[in-house]
């Protein structure tokens, strides 16, 4: 499904970040992605499961919620993390600043075998050992 | 523990070191050196103050094969120090969550390695900076916000997430000299919402799942007509984004747009209010007789304030969404008293603004290495450095930009050696060469930061640092006397033949 992923950030986010970069709560208030109760119906997908968004610049698999501040059908919301950002782009139009909002991208529900990653495997898989 | 040496002490007024309104009145209690106890915070800060000991390594880290394992300070700074000074093009980022005393020590390391120093507002509201120094803005202090303003915009912005006290402090929900606050009528709403949520989902279980209801569910929330609330003498508040915020709920008004299409929503508000007709319906899903309602709202007010968020910076347009924002304000002021301020981020992210402009000329992306400063931005930010693969070395100071910039971006970062500055393990200290964990600016340390109006606060220190655990200013310190060491051998060494 083509939809318009917009990231930013959440309460929850905030208060994962400051609890710990590397905690449970910090993974489960941002690897996740918030989707038109209408969208998930046309998708198939249940709330809780993984789901794969894909963007000119790769895609990633994280949880889908429903979003509580519908409708916006046509518009998901993934909040700022290592999640969102291995799905965005490095263009910045000669300001400094990437776009991460308002970005084109492809929902899909996961593949079976597909799961959400945590922190390190993540950084292991986009960026490899250091 | 003998009873004598048990301390509780109540510490008023701290400055809260998360979000950029800086809120100034928290009452952290702290019993044996511990925050037991934190009150007037909002979510964010009470998981600052009471959460930030659990997962930050005590002494600092050197990468051996492969590893992170424990080194002493001074082996740290050693490590930091050669890389800095072997390098040819180093990037110095983050400094929006220290104080502004460690941004100012950033600032001459920068020059001594001639490395780029950028700050994260090159990633937040640095579009917004580059529009300020286009087209100028007339703003205010937050204080004077509280006191006059009748007309709060959030466009773009979710203060209810990102500045959870902000509302509460400086805008709907203060008793200001000559404004009351709305929190009873925010009450009311939100009774009303509440019950109107419950007949919506009780009238769901008994509605027949046919294709028109599935159809009529798809349809997005369309602005028909302004609420009557919004032309009464009282405060008012309307929210502009592109998708239903928590911020919204709370509004008199929610005005939903088209993602990417502020900018065009903008500029048929301000041919508008020049009284010029409109040939189309509807600008970026709002209908035009909605616009010129809000128009008439916006010019009859007595005072308003446009706070604008990330949500112009970062999608289409960018700074020419802000040039549009401060030209309508500026429009505006032709028939009323109207001002416009960015919703800074970070706590200290105007700060790293501020003190950048002073001892550089420029706020962020300042390249000294010429040996003089030089600002270009989208060929000095540090975002398009790393993506074209320039740098050869980075220090982070309170920043997690593995965690926040784009893959290709990070992928050229964490290549290179890298040193990170900050209190606890985050997603670039795993990627690390050299990480130094620092006492927490605000609650560990001392030190100054800039509020979003600017207005510089006092950072308070409530707790004492572990002791292997230096502030931000003092690591940076430490580093640079070691480059200028190495600096000077090797140019004895030169000297010498």
């Amino acid at each position: 499904m083509n939809v318009t992923l917009l990231t930013g950030r959440t309460l929850r986010q905030g208060q994962g970040k400051e609890y710990g970069k590397l905690s449970e709560r910090y993974w489960k208030s941002v690897a996740i992605c918030e989707v038109d109760p209408s969208d998930l119906e046309a998708l198939g997908v249940k709330a809780g499961k993984p789901v794969k968004i894909t963007t000119g610049t790769g895609s990633v698999v994280v949880r889908v919620v429903k979003s509580l501040r519908g409708p916006h059908p046509g518009r998901i919301f993934v909040p700022y993390g290592p999640w969102a950002s291995v799905i965005i782009g490095s263009k910045t139009d000669g300001t400094g600043m990437p776009s991460f909002k308002g970005v084109q991208a492809v929902i899909e529900p996961a593949t079976e075998e597909s799961e959400v990653l945590k922190l390190q495997q993540l950084l292991q898989l986009h960026y490899g050992e250091k | 523990m003998a009873r004598s040496d048990y301390l509780m002490t109540i510490i008023s007024n701290v400055t809260c070191p998360v979000c950029g309104s800086l809120c100034d009145d928290l009452e952290i209690e702290v019993e044996n050196n511990v925050v037991t106890k934190v009150r007037n915070a909002c979510g964010v800060g009470e998981s600052k103050f009471l959460g930030y000991s659990g997962h930050r390594p005590l002494k600092p880290l050197i990468r051996e094969n492969g590893e992170l394992v424990e080194a002493s300070l001074s082996e740290a700074v050693k490590r930091s120090a050669k890389i800095l000074a072997e390098a040819r093009y180093p990037i110095l980022y983050g400094w929006s969550n220290t104080s502004c005393e460690a941004s100012r020590m950033g600032v001459e390391l920068a020059e001594e390695v001639g490395g780029v120093i950028d700050n994260t507002s090159t990633v937040c509201h640095g579009p917004s900076v580059l529009s300020i120094q286009d087209v100028g803005f007339s703003t205010a202090t937050l204080g004077q916000v509280r006191h006059r303003a009748d007309l709060i915009l959030y466009w773009g912005c979710n203060p209810w997430s990102a500045h959870p006290r902000h509302i509460e402090r400086y805008t709907s929900f203060t008793e200001g000299r000559f404004r009351h606050s709305e929190w009873h009528k925010y009450i009311a709403s939100l009774s009303a919402f509440r019950s109107g949520q419950r007949v919506e989902r009780a009238c769901r279980l008994t509605e027949e799942k046919s294709e028109a209801a599935v159809e009529r569910k798809a349809e997005p929330e369309r602005l028909t007509k302004l609420p009557p609330s919004l032309f009464e003498k009282e405060r008012k508040m309307i929210v502009v984004d592109v998708r239903r915020t928590r911020s919204a709920d709370i509004a008199d008004c929610f005005m939903q747009v088209e993602p990417n299409k502020d900018f065009e929503v903008f500029q048929a508000l301000r041919a508008l209010l020049k009284e010029e007709e409109l040939q189309v319906d509807q600008v970026g899903g709002v209908s035009v007789e909605v616009l010129e309602d809000l128009v008439d709202v916006l010019a009859s007010c007595e005072f308003g304030v446009l706070f604008f968020g990330v949500g112009l910076t970062m999608s289409e347009g960018k700074l020419r969404n802000i040039d549009a924002g401060i030209s309508l304000v500026r429009d505006l002021n032709q028939f009323t008293k109207f001002i416009i301020m960015p919703m800074r981020g970070h706590y200290n992210v105007t700060g790293a603004n501020v003190v950048s402009t002073w001892q550089t000329g420029y706020p962020f992306a300042v390249d000294m290495a010429h040996g003089y400063p030089r600002y270009n931005p989208g060929e000095t930010s540090v975002v398009d450095i790393l993506s074209r693969g320039e740098s050869d070395a980075a220090l982070i100071v309170a920043s997690d930009p593995v965690a926040h910039f784009p893959k290709e971006a990070v992928k050229n970062l964490v290549q290179k050696p890298l040193i990170v500055i900050d209190p606890e393990m985050n997603a670039t200290s795993l990627m690390a060469d050299v990480v130094f964990p620092c006492a927490i600016a605000g609650i560990e340390a001392e030190g100054t930061a800039y509020r979003m109006d600017r207005v510089p606060l006092p950072l308070k220190k409530v707790v004492k640092p572990p002791r292997t655990c230096l502030a931000d200013e003092e690591i940076v310190r430490r580093i640079l006397k070691e480059v200028r060491r190495i600096k000077k051998r090797e140019g004895e060494v030169v000297a010498n033949g």
